[in-house]
């Protein structure tokens, strides 16, 4: 038996296989980023929609994601900055498992303290994180960043062309999305969106919301180093300046785009952020004017996002159903 | 929707005009929005004019160049992208771009698929890669900065010098340069100070200068930057000689720092002040189509545009490997092909040279004090 | 020793500006406990209407400084109080600093294409000139920067602590339930906050930038240090801000001249973590005041 909802769900991902067929490389490539910034986002959502905490450091722990996996996948050198040569399958795990201990080591202190102090520590963290990138250049290449990732080649499967890196990316995305579903209907899951209704009533009912928060942050922090992992080897080139605050403020306004607080929101904000230029190249230096001033309409208007707008509209449409059933599956969706 | 919709015909409109046969397709691939805007677009302005000259006469074999521009918001990521689109969408040749840490990235894709690339960046890093296709429109740093060398040594008699440099890509390159240079002339570098891109406030890099005691100061910097350290320098009355390569003596800079500019010395690879007939007819075009005047920038995207021209109709077909080929070693003499402005020549590594001034600003404006020979 | 008191003197001189900004930042958290990410836009912006008027409506340089002054405390206050902050204040904090993040990204763009792209000068507000004190330059805009902010900063206090409407301000920003019983008019007090804020950032604006010139980005770093500042200083206290920006300021300047310039832009950082790990109250703060 298929519920509407599954059948949706394997809508979408038959068309994400088959939208980059018969495309240039350029769409491909495109679709790749949408994919990464997606998880990227999706990690966020954590902090942000369900914890309700503003993190600006998902672009620095992209960045250790990123120069994390470029080390250790990139070959030795004879002179200058050389890596490990190991394989991608090596180095994501630790890619992701730094993210999430620099995640923890952050958000500790930073949780400790009530209001947006989250916020002020990420946001310093994210510069500090750029000039040490930038600074020690016998690790990192400095300025000049790191060139020639290898792309993963499973033997049978070799990535290097960017179809196969896509389907690659693809893969990542769908075990990614599995196990956030798993760990959204986990116990921990449960208690972040006890936290989102109503963080009061959760702290009475016995959640420790001070770590929870931090998990939450943690395991967001932890997927954008996955991002990071998947950015190296797809751009072949990293430098500090493609990790600095403005990223890290770009993936925020994608989760809140989105909608926050909803599974799948981050996965429509990243499209719209990252396809969008495309179709309003025709309004040139305005589009992040357009974009910035669509942002605030749309916090100001629906709060919930793109998401929230969609069901906005369709109770609209349908006005027998129930207003606040529909939410309410919106919102485990 | 409406977006979508207005998208939709945009694209249907420029699908309708690629459909014109005998067209040959440039990608331009620039910073028309973002930090980098001031510089990639006039390059574009540049190129563009350059464009209406050769289609007005006939285009390149009897084909009217059609150009798409791509703007990479300045991001080296996208500009990534957009070269990887310019090329899905069959370029012949990219233009662009300025931005040296864009560049360094996205001429690897220009690479892969064999497309050359005419680039206005000038860290030196970008030809020391052996990469066959990319061409220069301006040399890198480690040719210009040396021909400041024996100013220093002969004409300041400098024992210790001290250099400002902003720390990025462009600035990390012309800074490991100047060292080098120093040294091999036995001069002192005893400040060795770098300050963000953007840096407001040079307080502090000005007193450290002046306790250093030098005899000149090697300011490698941007414009905004350069003008702001400029002003500090006067304000604390900064006395050693204040030299810098290509920018500190620019318009821009001129008009930032006001009197605060008088007597400092460049080097000046292209200036659109350089008392040369060709190029200030091409100035005197220049502002006339596009109301504002032009800039080293403007100069590099015009030459990368002719230059495109001239090197095709030499191999008389639009075979990219051909011209990769032909660019190498070649050197476009100015009496024979005037929409270079100046004779010009590439080596096996895309590398460019050509003459170039060492300038002073003199009540505000800039003046060519000598020529230096192309190296 | 003289490169010791140069140094200080301008990083006192910046550091004043910079508390500026950070006064007015602080206001606006007591007032509508948001925080402000578009407060070095803020600073920006008034810039621009100054050149604005300068250029396009040709007017001369005293009145284009009334002109921006006034503009800046109609769109930086009352627009901005109106139009955003209110609808969103009902949502809650987070969806309105969100708000403030993306009213940043359109105040600079706009800028950007409607003004220039390109930094532009700024006329001199005070006369150039400057004394050499035993080798110390000491210049005529440090001064005044100094003794303008000084004598803005006192204004301040004064108004805040000695007129009716200044206490009925402070009753709103430490409890408006109670403020609202006692009769204060709260939200006319929250307005006035906002009306402050825009004078504090026009003057703000109109000193600094005859230094850093006219550029759309140059927020991104003022706003960056105002908050600073404020949360280094003290968050529910004007002195606070004051003594965070100058701190600032010097250190900055301290540390490009003696300890690392690549390192420069991480101390006020390290500083900010610290502050957040050891006295989250700030520096000057009281730890009764109001949380966010």
């Amino acid at each position: 038996m298929m519920t509407k909802r599954n059948m949706w769900l394997l809508a979408g991902l038959i068309a994400l296989i088959l939208a980059p067929l018969g495309q240039g490389n350029y769409v491909v490539y495109t679709l790749c980023s949408w994919l990464i910034f997606s998880m990227a986002a999706m990690g966020l959502n954590l902090t942000l929609g369900y914890a309700g905490q503003i993190s600006l450091a998902q672009s620095a722990f992209m960045a250790i994601g990123a120069y994390t996996t470029a080390l250790l996948t990139l070959p030795p050198a004879e002179d200058g900055v050389g890596g490990l040569g190991l394989h991608w399958l090596v180095a994501m795990p630790i890619s992701v498992f730094a993210a999430f201990v620099v995640g923890l080591i952050i958000g500790f202190p930073a949780l400790r303290v009530k209001g947006h102090f989250l916020a002020f520590v990420t946001l310093a963290f994210t510069t500090l994180t750029f000039l040490v990138l930038r600074n020690e250049d016998w690790l990192t290449g400095g300025t000049y960043g790191l060139v020639g990732m290898p792309r993963p080649d499973f033997g049978f499967f070799n990535t290097g062309k960017q179809l196969r890196f896509y389907y690659f990316t693809l893969a990542v995305f769908v075990v990614f999305c599995l196990l956030m579903w798993g760990i959204i209907r986990s116990p921990w899951g449960r208690a972040f969106k006890a936290l989102r209704e109503n963080s009061i009533r959760a702290e009475s009912l016995g959640v420790d919301t001070r770590r929870i928060t931090l998990l939450a942050f943690a395991i967001g922090s932890a997927a954008g180093g996955l991002a990071g992992s998947l950015v190296a080897p797809l751009v072949q080139f990293i430098e500090p300046g493609s990790f600095a605050l403005v990223h890290s403020l770009k993936m925020l306004l994608m989760v809140v785009v989105g909608g926050a607080g909803f599974f799948f929101g981050p996965v429509i904000g990243a499209g719209v952020v990252i396809l969008m230029p495309e179709f309003l190249r025709f309004t040139e230096g305005y589009y992040l004017m357009i974009y910035a001033a669509t942002v605030i309409v749309l916090i100001i208007f629906c709060p919930k996002g793109l998401i929230g707008l969609g069901e906005i509209i369709r109770n609209k449409l349908r006005k027998d159903k129930k207003v606040r059933g529909d939410m309410d599956k919106g919102a485990q969706l | 929707m409406i977006k979508k919709l207005l998208g939709a015909t945009a694209l249907s409109v420029a699908m309708a005009s690629t459909a014109i046969a005998d067209t040959v397709k440039i990608g331009f691939v620039g910073e028309l929005s973002g930090g980098g805007a001031p510089a990639g677009t006039q390059y574009r302005d540049g190129a563009l004019l350059a464009v209406d000259e050769i289609n007005a006469a006939g285009g390149i074999l009897g084909k009217q160049i059609e150009v798409s521009l791509y703007d990479t918001q300045t991001d080296p990521q996208t500009s990534r992208a957009l070269v990887q689109k310019a090329i899905d969408e069959d370029a012949y040749v990219v233009w662009g771009t300025v931005y040296s840490s864009s560049t360094i990235v996205n001429m690897l894709v220009a690479q892969q698929n064999g497309v050359p690339q005419i680039v206005g960046a000038e860290a030196p890093n970008i030809t020391q890669k052996g990469n066959p296709y990319v061409f220069r429109t301006a040399y890198g740093a480690h040719r210009g900065v040396p021909a400041l060398t024996g100013y220093f040594r002969d004409t300041l008699k400098a024992k210790n010098v001290a250099v400002a440099w902003v720390n990025n890509e462009f600035g990390k390159g012309g800074h490991d340069v100047f060292i080098k240079e120093m040294a091999k002339v036995g001069i002192n570098v005893t400040a060795d100070i770098p300050s963000e891109a953007g840096a407001a406030d040079f307080a502090a890099d000005v007193s450290r200068i002046k306790e250093a005691n030098v005899d000149a100061v090697f300011v490698y910097l941007h414009e905004e930057e350069s003008a702001r350290f400029l002003r500090e320098a006067k304000k604390q009355n900064l006395q050693p000689k204040l030299v810098g390569e290509v920018t500190l003596t620019g318009q821009k800079v001129i008009d930032l720092a006001g009197d605060a500019a008088n007597g400092a010395v460049a080097h000046v690879g292209l200036t659109a002040e350089a008392n040369i007939e060709s190029i200030k007819e091409f100035g005197a075009k220049f502002e006339k189509k596009y109301g504002h005047k032009t800039d080293h920038n403007g100069i590099k995207g015009y030459v990368a545009a002719y230059a495109t021209k001239y090197v095709t109709e030499m191999n008389g077909s639009f075979d990219q490997e051909k011209f990769a080929q032909t660019m190498h070693g070649l050197t476009l003499d100015v009496a024979k092909y005037p929409g270079m402005l100046l004779t010009t020549s590439w080596d096996q590594d895309g590398e460019l040279s050509r003459e170039s001034f060492m300038v002073e600003v003199v009540d505000g404006k800039q003046v060519v004090t000598t020529t230096v020979a192309a190296n | 020793m003289e490169q010791f008191f140069q140094v200080l003197l301008s990083g006192l001189a910046t550091g004043s500006i910079y508390a500026l900004a950070a006064i007015g930042f602080t206001l606006i958290w007591q007032a509508a406990q948001t925080v402000n990410f578009a407060q070095g836009e803020f600073v920006m912006l008034p810039a621009f209407f100054l050149l604005a008027g300068m250029h396009f409506l040709g007017m001369p340089f005293w009145m284009a400084l009334i002109f921006g002054l006034l503009l800046a405390v109609f769109v930086l206050g009352f627009l901005f109080k109106r139009v955003l902050v209110d609808p969103l204040l009902k949502h809650g904090g987070l969806s309105l600093i969100i708000a403030t993040m993306a009213l940043a990204i359109l105040m600079k763009e706009s800028v950007k294409e409607f003004y220039s792209a390109e930094a532009q000068p700024f006329p001199e507000i005070v006369p150039n000139g400057s004394w050499d004190i035993s080798g110390v330059i000491v210049s005529l805009t440090d001064i005044s920067h100094l003794f303008i902010s000084a004598v803005i900063v006192i204004g301040l206090q004064l108004f805040l602590n000695r007129t009716r409407t200044g206490r009925c301000m402070q009753a709103t920003a430490q409890n408006p339930g109670v403020a609202e019983i006692l009769g204060v008019n709260v939200k006319r007090m929250v307005l006035y906050t906002f009306l402050i804020n825009g004078v504090l950032a026009a003057l703000a604006s109109f000193l600094i930038t005859p230094v850093y010139l006219a550029k759309f980005s140059n927020g991104e770093y003022l706003g960056l240090i105002a908050f600073i500042a404020a949360i280094v200083g003290g968050f529910n206290q004007i002195r606070g801000a004051l003594a965070g920006g100058l701190l600032i300021g010097v250190l900055d300047n301290m540390t490009a001249t003696y300890i690392t310039a690549e390192y420069r832009q991480a101390v006020p950082l390290l500083l900010l973590i610290a502050v957040i790990l050891f006295r989250p109250q700030g520096l000057l703060g009281t730890s009764e005041g109001r949380e966010a």
